[in-house]
C-alpha cells in the first residue's frame, strides 16, 4: 500500500510539488537577514581588515537575495 | 442654499469653463489612464530627484571623474575605487569610529528610552506635561541643538562644564568636551541621547500600551509580584518594539553627519570621523568625485540591507 504525501497548502490537488516546499519565503528571508547583518558586522568590526574587505560583497548579495526571495510565496 | 448644491453649481462652472479641446481628450481617457495622468507628475519628479542621481552615483563610481574638473576626460576604472575602499584602512577606522558611535548610543538610549516609557505609562499626576518636556529635544532641528550644545560644552562659559563642577568638584575650565580626544566621542553621544531618547521612549511606549490588561490581571490572580509580570509579561512582549527603535536608531546613526559635523567636524585629529564625514572630506575637499560615489554607494546598499530587515521587523509587530 502507497501512502499519499500530504498535500501543500497552495499546490494543486494530487501535485505534492516539492519545489515550492524549498522556495518558501521565511526561510529565505531569514538566509538574506542573516546575510545582511553579518555583512555589516564585517565591515563595523575591529579585529580583521579581510573581513572588511569582504563586507560589502556579503551585504550586497544578502540585500539582492533579500529582493529576490521577498517575491517568493509565503 | 446646502453645501451640496453649492458644490453641484461649482462643478458645473467648472465642467462649463474647461476648453472643449481639453474635454475632447481627457472624455476619451479611461479610470486607469486617467490616474496614470494624475501620479506621474509625481513619478517624474520621483525619477528625477531619486533614481536618476543614484544611477548616475553609480555610473560615476567606476569612473576616474572630479566635480571640479568637469570638462577633464572621463576614464572608466571598474572597480578600482570599490577596492580601494575596502582595503582602505583609514576607511575602515572610520567604519569603526561609527560603529562605536553606533553601539554606545543604541544602548544607552534603549536603556533610558525604556526605562521613561515604563514611567510614563503609569498614570500619574502632570504625566502628560512630562511627556511634552520629554519629547521637546526631539522636535528640534539638529542643527540648532549642534549649535546650542557647542555654547554648553564650552570650557569657559558653558552650562555643562559648570553642572559636571558642581558634581564632581572639578574646575570648569579644566576639560574641554569636544576639544579632548578621550571626551568628544562621549560629547557627540550625550547629545545624541538627549535629542533621540524621547524617540525610542515613543515606540516602547507604543509597545507598552499595547498589552491587553488581562494578562496583568490574570498574573496578578496567580500572585506573580510585579518583578516577575515585568520579566514574563512586560519586556517580552514590549520586545518586538524595543527591536524596531534599535534597528531605526542604527540606521540613523549609521548614516549620521549633522551633529558630529556641527559639533567637532571629525576631529580632534580623527577620533569623531564617522563615515559620513570621511564621505564628505572625500567628497568635497579632496574632490575624489568617483571615489566618493563609490563610498556613498556602499553606504547606501549598507542602509538599504538594514533597512530591509528594518521592514521585516515592522511587518512583524503590524502583525501582532
Amino acid at each position: 500500500m502507497t501512502t499519499r504525501p500530504d498535500p501543500i497548502p497552495g499546490a494543486a490537488d494530487g501535485d505534492p510539488a516539492p519545489r515550492r516546499r524549498i522556495f518558501r519565503r521565511g526561510p529565505w528571508e531569514n538566509a538574506a537577514t542573516g546575510l545582511i547583518a553579518l555583512g555589516v558586522i564585517m565591515l563595523m568590526q575591529p579585529f580583521s581588515i579581510e573581513l572588511y574587505s569582504w563586507s560589502f560583497a556579503t551585504t550586497l548579495a544578502g540585500t539582492v537575495m533579500f529582493i529576490v526571495v521577498s517575491k517568493f510565496p509565503e | 442654499m446646502n453645501d451640496t448644491s453649492t458644490v453641484r453649481r461649482l462643478a458645473t462652472r467648472a465642467a462649463e469653463a474647461t476648453p472643449p479641446p481639453v474635454v475632447a481628450r481627457v472624455g476619451g481617457l479611461g479610470d486607469r489612464a486617467i490616474a496614470w495622468l494624475f501620479i506621474a507628475p509625481t513619478i517624474v519628479l520621483l525619477l528625477a530627484i531619486n533614481i536618476f542621481p543614484l544611477i548616475w552615483t553609480i555610473y560615476l563610481s567606476f569612473t576616474n571623474f572630479r566635480a571640479n574638473r568637469p570638462n577633464a576626460a572621463v576614464e572608466w576604472l571598474g572597480t578600482r575605487w570599490y577596492t580601494s575602499i575596502l582595503t582602505d584602512p583609514d576607511i575602515w577606522a572610520a567604519m569603526q569610529v561609527t560603529a562605536r558611535f553606533v553601539v554606545a548610543t543604541i544602548v544607552i538610549q534603549t536603556v533610558l528610552g525604556f526605562l521613561l516609557a515604563v514611567l510614563i505609562d503609569k498614570k500619574f499626576r502632570g504625566h502628560g506635561f512630562w511627556t511634552t518636556l520629554i519629547l521637546l529635544p526631539m522636535m528640534l532641528s539638529p542643527a540648532v541643538v549642534g549649535n546650542f550644545w557647542t555654547f554648553l560644552f564650552q570650557p569657559q562659559i558653558g552650562l555643562f562644564n559648570y553642572a559636571v563642577s558642581f558634581v564632581t568638584g572639578l574646575p570648569p575650565s579644566s576639560f574641554q568636551m569636544l576639544g579632548d580626544v578621550s571626551l568628544a566621542p562621549w560629547a557627540i553621544a550625550i547629545v545624541d541621547t538627549w535629542m533621540w531618547t524621547p524617540y525610542v521612549m515613543l515606540i516602547c511606549l507604543a509597545g507598552l500600551r499595547s498589552i491587553p490588561d488581562y494578562i496583568y490581571e490574570a498574573a496578578e490572580v496567580d500572585r506573580a509580584s510585579k518583578w516577575r509580570q515585568f520579566w514574563s509579561i512586560t519586556l517580552p512582549m514590549a520586545l518586538p518594539f524595543i527591536m524596531l527603535a534599535v534597528l531605526f536608531r542604527g540606521i540613523e546613526n549609521f548614516k549620521m553627519f549633522d551633529m558630529v559635523n556641527l559639533l567637532t567636524g571629525g576631529g580632534p585629529g580623527s577620533t569623531t570621523e564617522v563615515a559620513s564625514i570621511s564621505l564628505k572630506r572625500e567628497a568635497f575637499e579632496k574632490w575624489r568625485t568617483g571615489y566618493s560615489s563609490a563610498f556613498a554607494i556602499i553606504l547606501f546598499v549598507t542602509v538599504f540591507g538594514l533597512a530591509n530587515i528594518y521592514v521585516k521587523a515592522l511587518n512583524r509587530v503590524k502583525q501582532r
